[in-house]
């Protein structure tokens, strides 16, 4: 009989851990009302930008963290969603359920494109490469005049979005939340199903998976492109937050800031996207309040990070309490 | 237009040899010690910063550029010991997470230094017009600026591929305990190393400083297209940072001038003025996915 | 069934491949029949584990071609020629070391699922898959290691990690399986069991197996082939190859002569 202790610990999920996750949920979505009620609208519309730099943080984590794959070009789906977004609602089409799919498919066919040819490359060569198509993306969209160039491209308003308003602040904040937990939910299910085991291989030993018969590219590729589609999605969001596509969005720093939410939040960790968007921009929010040249701060923190909590803010935090809880 | 067209190729290959002082340094670094450094640019962007301050305050422009190569070299040994050293066995993320860091602290420590405005570093005014060569006239400071590229490319050709010291580092990249066996103190050889790359990238910011602008945040475009040279000519490979430099330095350069005015040929004005910036600005982009895709180790892979 | 046990599976031809100046082997031939246990010796550096590369797909040789159950498979990737029935391996121990026992072998068994996109499915939770879960258990029983399931790979003993690479090969169906010094780093015992497992595997699949103890290699196999400086010298019977005088003189050492 292969009975519950066969069970793999890298596959637990634990009702405990989705009961958790659903009270994260449920507590998220109260914040506006909360804010609200203490007389500060204004955060509704932050806390909305980091729940879709979350997102976004999220896909590029799915890549590296599960994939094993250091992407060091993920501004490129960013941006190409919010500029998917922009020039539809240039061209009439402003109905969100057709805008942001067409945004998430364009990422993802890039990513597609990108991956492709990426793939045959290994290691550094792949950060590099990924870095290079990123910055041709950049430089294709900034010198072309008709999308805005070193501008970028404005939206006159927000998406439409059936009945609900997503010019009101609030309304926008639950559906960037929803699709967030969507997107963490099909995460969470990709990670447990077949898929999600063949990555698992994959990032454990690459060689050996091809031995047992896996086209470890194909699956490569294929993640690939899911964390791609997603930051297309976060990009239309993006580009519906700030009312712009902005060419900063396809920048090769913002391929970096995402990649050092992940590290900061923990590589590989359902939820390590999330902590690490949440930890540089409430960073962000405190240092610049402090000192103009808060970008110092931030630097000497991520050394921190680097040298003190190499597995990420998360892990260290729990390391921190569970060491304290033997003593 | 054959004038226009050697004018460009010259400047190409001149930007080639600077993008080579920057790519050698990256290179040895990247092979050797299997590191990714981002700050890369950060030690050009303080060379040039250092060559202006000099300049201005010592009036003269070699002053200048001799206080940015020793001034940098310095920075990038306290660098070395202080931060990246302890990196070198660390996975390619926190190496990323690691430099991406000493770039925002950088820029910020320029700006506190500096200040926000770009700086002003002017050539020697000896060099100032253009001179002729052969009924051809070209900027006497870029035939410098070519004249110093070469010597130092060549320089360092010799001591990497002839020289005890050059030896000791390919040795060390590929066998750290051998090499340590031999005698030879492989840490500091390592900072030396870095050092010297160090050394390298402010010589490239301070030549450049006069053509381009000295400004925070110019380190990291032109570390992107060191990126590129690396990765076009092969990792660890100084041969391939040479011939990745020269290639990337005159397509880049030949590119924007000639293919807008190439694309009028056959395209209708108006889409060919649009089409041709944007497809100059990612030629060389296209070059490198093009050979990686041939060739997914550059052109001189340098092991195996 | 077709009958005919003496059809080659494996063909190999002029088969050559250098690193730099190191010519690991060249032109090699060889022919490995349906059902055969057939044994590859030769002295270290020999070319053995290098000859294995070629035919699992690791690498691609220089020159020659490799053709199994007919077809050339000589350019195709590692992964297709396990889907036709290659499986390998390695000398040095080569399993998911952060994995326990269990999913090790559950990975094998997946990666022979080809229905309806194999394993691009993103929403069952495999824990569920029942069938996949029960046919690794039952392949680590096989190997000798029931009772170790819910071990993690990399805390597993030298020998079973051995027993546990088995496991993963044979999880393949394999219809050629090159075995790689199975027995290297093995304690008397340990061997021996893998021994007699391979003598049952025998009987299932075709083998060609490399390896360093004489005994065992004379126990099991029903040809030897004798690899010598990255040249194939014989192949031949067991008794036929101890008698050889080149491989006596290469190989046995020429002391009893
Ligand atoms: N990847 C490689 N690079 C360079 N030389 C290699 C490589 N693989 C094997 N060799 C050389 O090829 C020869 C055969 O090696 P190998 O096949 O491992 O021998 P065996 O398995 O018979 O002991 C040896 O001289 C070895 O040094
Ligand atoms: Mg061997």
């Amino acid at each position: 009989m292969a009975g519950e202790g066969m069970k793999s610990a890298l596959y637990r999920q634990s009702a405990r851990r989705r009961g958790l996750a659903f009270a994260a949920l449920l507590a998220l979505a109260a914040l506006p009302p909360l804010l609200q009620a203490l007389g500060q609208d204004f955060y509704v519309s932050v806390a909305a930008r980091m729940l879709i730099f979350a997102l976004a943080a999220t896909s590029l984590n799915f890549i590296v963290g599960f994939g094993g794959l250091v992407a060091f070009g993920h501004a490129a789906f960013f941006g190409a969603g919010a500029y998917a977004v922009a020039i539809l609602a240039e061209r009439g089409v402003t109905s969100a359920f057709v805008a942001w799919p067409a945004a998430a498919a364009l990422a993802g066919g890039l990513a597609l494109l990108i991956g492709a040819i990426s793939l045959r490359t290994r290691g550094v060569y792949f950060i590099m490469i990924t870095l290079a198509f990123a910055q041709m993306i950049y430089y294709l969209f900034i010198s072309l005049k008709a999308w805005g160039g070193d501008d970028g491209l404005p939206l006159m308003a927000r998406s439409t979005f059936g009945p609900f308003d997503l010019g009101n602040d609030a309304t926008f904040y639950w559906v960037a939340l929803a699709c967030l937990a969507a997107a963490l939910f099909l995460l969470d299910r990709i990670a447990h199903a077949r898929f999600g085991r063949v990555l698992q291989g994959i990032r454990e030993n690459e060689s050996r998976m091809a031995a047992l018969g896996y086209p470890v590219a194909a699956y490569q590729l294929a993640c690939f492109v899911i964390g791609g589609t997603l930051a297309g999605l976060a990009g239309a969001l993006i580009a519906n937050h700030s009312l712009l596509a902005s060419p900063n969005l396809l920048h090769w720093t913002q391929s970096g800031t995402l990649l050092v939410m992940v590290i900061v939040g923990g590589v590989g960790t359902l939820y390590g996207g999330f902590a690490g968007a949440l930890t540089l921009l409430l960073l962000e929010e405190l240092l610049t309040g402090v000192t103009v040249h808060w970008h110092a701060a931030l630097g000497l923190l991520l050394l921190v990070v680097v040298f003190r909590a190499p597995r990420g803010v998360a892990a260290w935090l729990h390391g921190l309490f569970s060491r304290g809880g033997t003593k | 237009m054959t004038q226009l067209i050697l004018e460009q190729a010259l400047n190409g290959f001149q930007f080639g040899l600077m993008l080579f002082l920057l790519a050698a340094g990256l290179t040895l670094v990247f092979g050797i010690m299997d590191m990714i450094n981002l700050a890369h640019g950060s030690l050009y962007m303080v060379g040039a910063y250092l060559a202006a301050a000099a300049a201005a305050a010592s009036g003269s422009f070699v002053v200048g550029v001799l206080a940015a190569v020793a001034g940098t070299a310095v920075v990038g040994a306290l660098l070395e010991v202080a931060v990246l050293r302890r990196l070198y066995q660390r996975d390619h993320l926190a190496q990323v997470l690691a430099t991406f860091a000493l770039i925002l602290i950088a820029n910020e420590a320029v700006r506190m230094l500096w200040g926000d405005q770009p700086m002003l570093l002017n050539a020697p005014a000896a060099l100032a017009g253009p001179v002729e060569i052969g009924g051809f006239s070209y900027p006497a400071y870029r035939l410098l600026i070519i004249a110093v590229g070469v010597a130092v490319a060549l320089a360092l050709y010799v001591v990497v591929a002839k020289t005890r010291l050059g030896m000791w580092v390919r040795a060390g990249a590929s066998n750290r305990e051998m090499t340590e066996a031999l005698g030879v103190n492989v840490k500091r050889l390592f900072t030396l190393v870095f050092a010297f790359g160090a050394g390298l990238c402010a010589l490239a910011g301070a030549l450049l400083g006069p053509l381009l602008a000295v400004q925070v945040g110019m380190g990291e475009s032109i570390l992107i297209l060191a990126f590129v040279v690396i990765v076009i000519g092969g990792i660890g490979s100084i041969r391939g940072a040479l011939v990745g430099s020269l290639l990337v330095g005159v397509v880049d350069t030949l590119g924007r001038a000639l293919l807008p005015w190439l694309l009028r040929g056959f395209l209708p004005a108006e889409t060919a003025a649009n089409l041709g910036p944007a497809l100059a600005a990612i030629l060389i982009y296209l070059l490198m996915a093009a050979i990686l895709f041939w060739k997914p180790a550059g052109l001189f892979p340098a092991r195996g | 069934m077709n009958g005919e046990k003496s059809a080659d599976l494996l063909e190999v031809a002029g088969v050559s491949r250098h690193f730099g100046g190191v010519h690991a082997l060249s032109e090699v031939s060889l022919a490995v029949a349906e059902g055969e246990v057939h044994a590859l010796i030769g002295p270290n550096g020999a070319g053995k584990t290098t000859l294995i590369h070629q035919l699992s797909g690791a690498q691609t040789p220089d020159a020659g071609t490799i053709r199994f159950a007919g077809e050339d498979v000589t350019r195709l990737p590692m992964h297709a020629r396990v889907a036709r029935g290659i499986a390998r391996s390695w000398q040095v121990t080569n399993v998911f070391g952060r994995l326990t026992a269990l999913d090790n072998v559950a990975l094998a068994v997946q990666g022979r699922q080809r229905d309806w996109g194999g394993s691009f499915r993103f929403w069952a939770p495999v824990d569920k898959e029942r069938a996949i879960v029960d046919e690794a258990a039952a392949w680590l029983a096989e190997v000798g290691l029931a009772g170790r399931e819910s071990t993690v790979a990399g805390s597993l003993a030298h020998g079973e990690q051995r027993q546990l690479e088995l496991a993963l090969a044979l999880a393949t169906k394999p219809r050629l399986l090159l075995l790689d010094e199975p027995m290297a780093g093995m304690g008397p015992e340990e061997s021996e069991r893998v021994v007699e497992l391979i003598e049952h595997l025998g009987r299932k699949v075709t083998l060609l197996l490399v390896e360093h103890d004489m005994d065992a290699v004379f126990r099991l196999a029903d040809r030897i082939s004798v690899l010598v400086g990255g040249r194939l010298i014989c192949t031949d019977l067991p008794d036929a190859v101890r008698a050889h005088p080149e491989v006596r003189k290469a190989y046995l050492g020429d002391a009893d002569a």
